[in-house]
């Protein structure tokens, strides 16, 4: 089981289990953690999912689009991602996400 | 519709593909166009047109080709325009909706700040106050113009807050927004000759240049879209290039003006078609925002972003050149039912209600788009606090623009609630 912890833009942690085959950003919907906005539904087309992987094995890079919608991010950092992009896979390591002080 | 005499609906359905008008700004006007839209997405979803006031254009009517579209910008360029009409050579706002990567991101990020919800925030207190000076001040009882006394004003206002531009010079916002958005060769000749639009855009630099200066270093404690772009390194000399501080501000004047004062028009004409909607949000103030985002997809009030191909490339089967323009009709992808369940229902308790393309995808995705949201959050939270009924006494009056989709007309009533 992958544990998944949010920590909010005020240090407040969240820790939930992942489900293989939901993205990051499915699973903190999926459990009300507030912080991710997902307009667009999961296709890296809005940009409004921008969280920090603070900890976490290697994941899979960021494809083009990925980096494209991560390139207009002002607050943008060495290890921005889009949640959804992350997606819980079988026997992924535990992983720590921190989320903005906002999505736009 | 009232149709003027001589003027009819097209046959849409019985005419031959290559005969249908992808161009008339009539089909907004007097609001025809679902028949074509639908047809097109059955039938043509990627469509040529040889010919037509804007010269020859593709239209790209399913949503997910819109999406596909969008997230290949190498191929499918924001230069020189994403208006069916070239720019003239002889006025160049650098604007960067109107620029690819990587140019385009370098601008926005430069910009984003000043609609961040931090500064948002800081906004929302001083909106709200003018929505509630706008709502107090309307009629009671008697049918007045929603459009002219709500929309128009309330974006007005909203605009002049923004810039803390001169409060007794603010309709000029309006007027700049209007002009560049109305060549004549896209409002079946009712808008503006281009000699008129240049010289008002050069009357808008020149004002906003005098802010600047004037603002510049004056030491005051204030905050407004001019100041936060001095405040930022990455714009505290836009001033020195002209066409760059311009196209900054026209996309900020333009970006948030028609659009949002569309919306809160199509507000009140959706809450009048869907009466059961309008029970629901009275019941539960919390659906407010879902219903903002339902409203902005049901009204789409940009139709269209145009593209420009980069080389020759194929799209489900069709052969498009390189240099070719290439329509994207969000309006179209947002009534798509492949994507969108139940699109011709407005219902705000939609599942996923912000998955629409009113704000565009990708890239270019609307900037504004929090900021809109906030402002017509704000109205319907004051407007449903105060008003018991709100009623649509007259047919509606249409724009007659292809780039826009609104309203010049919209006869309401309101009744207040009795405290
Ligand atoms: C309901 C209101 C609004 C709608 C429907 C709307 C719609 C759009 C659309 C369709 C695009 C192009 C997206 C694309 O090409 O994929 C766009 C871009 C943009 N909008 Fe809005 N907009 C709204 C409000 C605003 C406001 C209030 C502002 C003011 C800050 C604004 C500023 C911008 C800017 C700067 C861009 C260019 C973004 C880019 O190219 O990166 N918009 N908007
Ligand atoms: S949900 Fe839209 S980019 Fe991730």
């Amino acid at each position: 089981m992958t544990v998944i912890t949010f920590i909010q833009h005020d240090g407040s942690e969240r820790m939930v289990d992942g489900d293989v085959g939901l993205s990051l950003m499915e699973t903190a919907l999926k459990h009300d953690v507030p912080g991710i906005d997902a307009d667009c539904g999961g296709g890296a087309i809005c940009g409004t999912c921008h969280c920090f992987v603070e900890v976490s094995d290697d994941l899979p890079a960021p494809d083009s689009q990925e980096t494209a919608m991560l390139g207009l991010r002002p607050d943008r950092a060495d290890n921005s991602r889009l949640a959804c992009q992350i997606m819980v896979s079988d026997g992924m390591a535990d992983i720590t996400v921190r989320l903005p002080e906002f999505q736009m | 519709m009232n149709m003027p005499m001589g003027t009819s609906v097209p046959d849409y359905r019985g005419m031959s593909l290559e005969d249908l008008d992808v161009s008339d700004p009539r089909m907004f006007q007097y609001d025809y166009w679902h028949e074509l839209f639908a047809r097109l997405r059955e039938e043509c979803p990627i469509h040529y047109q040889p010919d037509s006031p804007a010269g020859p254009f593709w239209s790209v009517t399913r949503y997910e080709d819109i999406v596909a579209i969008e997230r290949d910008t190498e191929t499918f360029s924001s230069e020189p325009s994403i208006a069916i009409i070239d720019p003239e050579p002889d006025m160049i706002l650098k604007m960067f909706i109107a620029m690819d990567p990587p140019e385009h991101d370098d601008q926005r990020r430069a910009v984003h700040h000043v609609v961040a919800p931090r500064n948002l925030q800081e906004f929302e207190a001083l909106i709200r106050e003018r929505t509630i000076e706008v709502l107090d001040s309307l009629p009671e009882d008697e049918p007045f113009d929603w459009v002219k006394l709500v929309s128009r004003d309330l974006t007005t206002k909203m605009l002049a807050t923004l810039f803390d531009f001169p409060w007794e010079e603010r309709n000029k916002l309006t007027k700049w927004s209007d002009m560049f958005t109305s060549d004549v060769r896209i409002t079946a000749g009712e808008g503006y000759a281009r000699e008129v639009i240049i010289e008002h855009i050069t009357a808008c630099l020149q004002r906003f240049t005098e802010l600047w200066h004037e603002r510049k270093g004056d030491g005051k404690e204030a905050f407004d879209l001019i100041r936060l772009l001095q405040a930022d390194p990455n714009t505290e000399n836009m001033v020195d290039d002209p066409l760059t501080y311009m196209g900054n501000i026209m996309l900020l004047i333009v970006g948030g003006n028609d659009t949002t004062r569309n919306s809160m028009s199509g507000g009140v004409v959706f809450l009048n078609q869907f009466p059961g909607e309008m029970a629901k949000v009275r019941q539960n103030p919390d659906l407010i925002p879902s219903m903002v985002s339902e409203i902005i997809r049901y009204q789409t009030p940009l139709p269209h972003m145009r593209r420009t191909t980069t080389r020759d490339v194929e799209l489900n089967g069709r052969k498009i050149a390189k240099g070719e323009k290439v329509v994207l009709w969000f309006v179209s992808g947002n009534y798509d039912d492949a994507v969108i369940e139940r699109p011709n229902d407005f219902w705000i308790e939609r599942p996923s209600v912000r998955n629409h393309l009113s704000f565009g995808a990708g890239i270019h995705r609307c900037m504004g788009n929090r900021l809109a949201e906030m402002q017509l959050r704000i109205l319907w939270e004051e407007a449903l606090q105060r008003f018991e009924t709100i009623e649509v006494v007259g047919e509606p009056k249409r724009t007659c623009n292809l780039f826009i989709r609104g309203f010049t007309e919209l006869p309401v009533k309101v009744g207040r609630f009795q405290s």
